[in-house]
């Protein structure tokens, strides 16, 4: 008898962890039939057209393709050295009372919701954005500094986490040449957590362009190029939360999946590379 | 100047900088926590728990229509993840172990956990609101579960890891059956771990707003149906807080502080469980 249970226990649990690769796949597979209508009537154009006219039945995907990558970039350019501060901050700086309780924060904060951090941004760093910067303050640069804004716990706790790795022993026989802390930092830390550390940013990457919520607010969905940062834009994931509920053609609704489609090999991609390539190698050098 | 305070005065310029960004960064943090704080306690009352939603400039209008559908929402959502997750994390820790297979499926969960959640919404559209014609609880309820599956199938897998495989070992000697080992001494064992891991994943779903956009949409009225579009915490809280209406807007605050108390709420306990049993 129990021999038979011991079977179905072990068979179902493999059944479900095996599903959870087909349930990928599907993913994908659903959301590429879904592209096919839009693939067939836009071809390349889907990605090299800046024209997104829905009346018109003429998607372009460019601007929304353009919007994703500045806006990370400038979140990207923003949260990296903040967060290279605070780790370097937190791994070597802080008096041991504050190192726990800031490094607690800073975690729980990477666990506040991104929505909260977008309605931040409406209410109060679009008006900041608007009265000094210029522009109407829903724009590409607010964008990129919200986003950076939500990035940088996660990338902070996770850059410490790398820097930390780097054996005490190490350090101390620096620190016994004669170091100081930033030749320690740059001459020992970083030479050693260097692969865990640019995986970190390449995972906060990933996370970056997939986010919806916390640039939805501040951004604008215009689909439009242009290199005033404050002028208002759009990107892949603003596109279609603003979009999805909209479509009213076939066409429509196949563009928005090419864009989901687009965005999920995009993002599995950047993410793929941080895992593999350096996170993978990282936890070797441990 | 010298070699040596050459690399002195560096290393002050660094060392000011990174706590200069450390308190850049933290005071940021604070900035939108002190205004999610000041707004949420101001919008409170008691009518955002005992009124539904209604028409800009009403009074009695409250939050109890997205407060229980959350609750459907991420109920349903956990009640489905994490007995899955817990199943499929018992494979990849106590079967698959250090298999192809098993190392694939922890490759893909751990991708899976960094996707962008709006393409899971996109994905539950297409095979369920589509089909149905209509947005649905359900639809909602079946997003969040994706996404809270590799989360806690990673947790329970690394969890039961963590298990000394002495105690399986001592639990087989005395004849018991592999599944009777794994229920009764390796969950037991990690029963603080997997618990942690369910709570941070309820947590990480409850503030999903994303993939509930097109799936459970929105009501501006209390739904117990989950075959109806369904409100939940963080779609009103887009829609009141985007909306001009100022009563709204408050409301949209008073979500916002709710949501994120739980939230936080969820995070602080999971760790106190955690260090509760590394104290042992």
């Amino acid at each position: 008898m129990s021999a038979i249970i011991d079977k179905i226990f072990a068979y179902s649990s493999k059944f479900i962890a095996v599903s959870i690769l087909l349930l990928v796949a599907w993913i994908f597979t659903v959301l590429l039939q879904h592209s096919l209508e839009s693939m067939a009537t836009s071809g390349f154009d889907f990605v090299t057209q800046t024209k997104w006219a829905p009346n018109l039945e003429k998607f372009g995907a460019l601007p929304a393709i353009y919007g994703s990558v500045i806006s990370t970039f400038l979140a990207m350019i923003l949260a990296v050295p903040l967060a290279i501060g605070v780790a370097i901050y937190l791994s070597e700086l802080a008096p041991a009372k504050l190192k726990g309780p800031v490094g607690v924060s800073i975690e729980l904060l990477a666990a506040i919701p991104s929505v909260i951090y977008g309605m931040w941004g409406l209410f109060y760093f679009v008006p900041i954005i608007r009265d000094h910067v210029g522009g109407i303050g829903i724009s590409m640069l607010t964008a990129g500094i919200v986003l950076s804004i939500m990035i940088l716990p996660f990338m902070a706790a996770v850059t410490r986490d790398a820097m930390n790795t780097t054996p005490d022993i190490l350090k101390e026989s620096a620190y016994a040449l004669g170091g100081t802390k930033w030749d320690v930092i740059k001459d020992v830390i970083i030479p050693y957590a260097k692969a865990g550390i640019i995986g970190s940013f390449i995972l906060a990457l990933g996370r970056a362009i997939g986010e919806t919520m916390a640039v939805t607010f501040v951004m604008g969905n215009v689909h439009q190029i242009s290199t005033d940062l404050t002028a208002p834009a759009t990107s892949i994931p603003v596109t279609l939360a603003n979009e999805f509920t909209e479509a009213d053609s076939g066409l429509y609704y196949s563009s928005l999946f090419e864009l989901s489609l687009l965005l999920l090999v995009i993002s599995f991609t950047i993410i793929s590379i941080a895992k593999f390539y350096f996170l993978r190698r990282a936890r070797i050098g441990q | 100047m010298t070699h040596t305070s050459k690399r002195i005065l560096m290393n002050k310029i660094i060392m000011t900088l990174s706590t200069l960004s450390a308190i850049i960064g933290m005071g940021f943090l604070f900035w939108i926590l002190g205004v999610l704080v000041i707004n949420g306690v101001d919008a409170l009352s008691w009518n955002i728990f005992s009124q539904e939603g209604a028409p800009p400039g009403y009074e009695n209008s409250g939050l109890k229509h997205a407060l229980i559908g959350q609750l459907f929402l991420i109920g349903i959502a956990t009640l489905v993840g994490v007995p899955l997750g817990i199943l499929a994390g018992t494979y990849l820790s106590e079967y698959g172990q250090k298999s192809a297979l098993a190392e694939t499926i922890r490759d893909i969960s751990d991708i899976m956990m960094s996707a962008p959640s709006i393409v899971i919404g996109a994905f539950v559209y297409a095979i369920i609101v589509a089909p149905m014609g209509h947005f649905s609880g359900w639809a909602g309820s079946i997003a969040l579960t994706i996404i809270m599956l590799p989360i806690i199938l990673r947790t329970t897998d690394d969890m039961l890891n963590l298990v000394p495989s002495t105690l399986r070992e001592a639990a087989f000697a005395l004849g018991a059956p592999k599944y009777k080992v794994i229920i009764q001494v390796v969950y037991r064992g990690a029963k603080a771990g997997i618990l942690t891991g369910v709570l941070l994943g309820v947590a990480r779903v409850a503030g999903e707003t994303a993939p509930l956009l097109f799936t459970s949409f929105n009501d501006n009225f209390l739904n117990t149906n989950m075959n109806e579009p369904m409100a939940s915490l963080t779609v009103t809280m887009y829609n009141y807080a985007t909306s001009p209406y100022e009563d709204w807007q408050k409301l949209g605050w008073a979500a916002a502080f709710i949501l994120s108390m739980f939230i936080l709420a969820l995070n602080v306990l999971g760790r106190l469980f955690l260090l509760k049993k590394k104290g042992k």
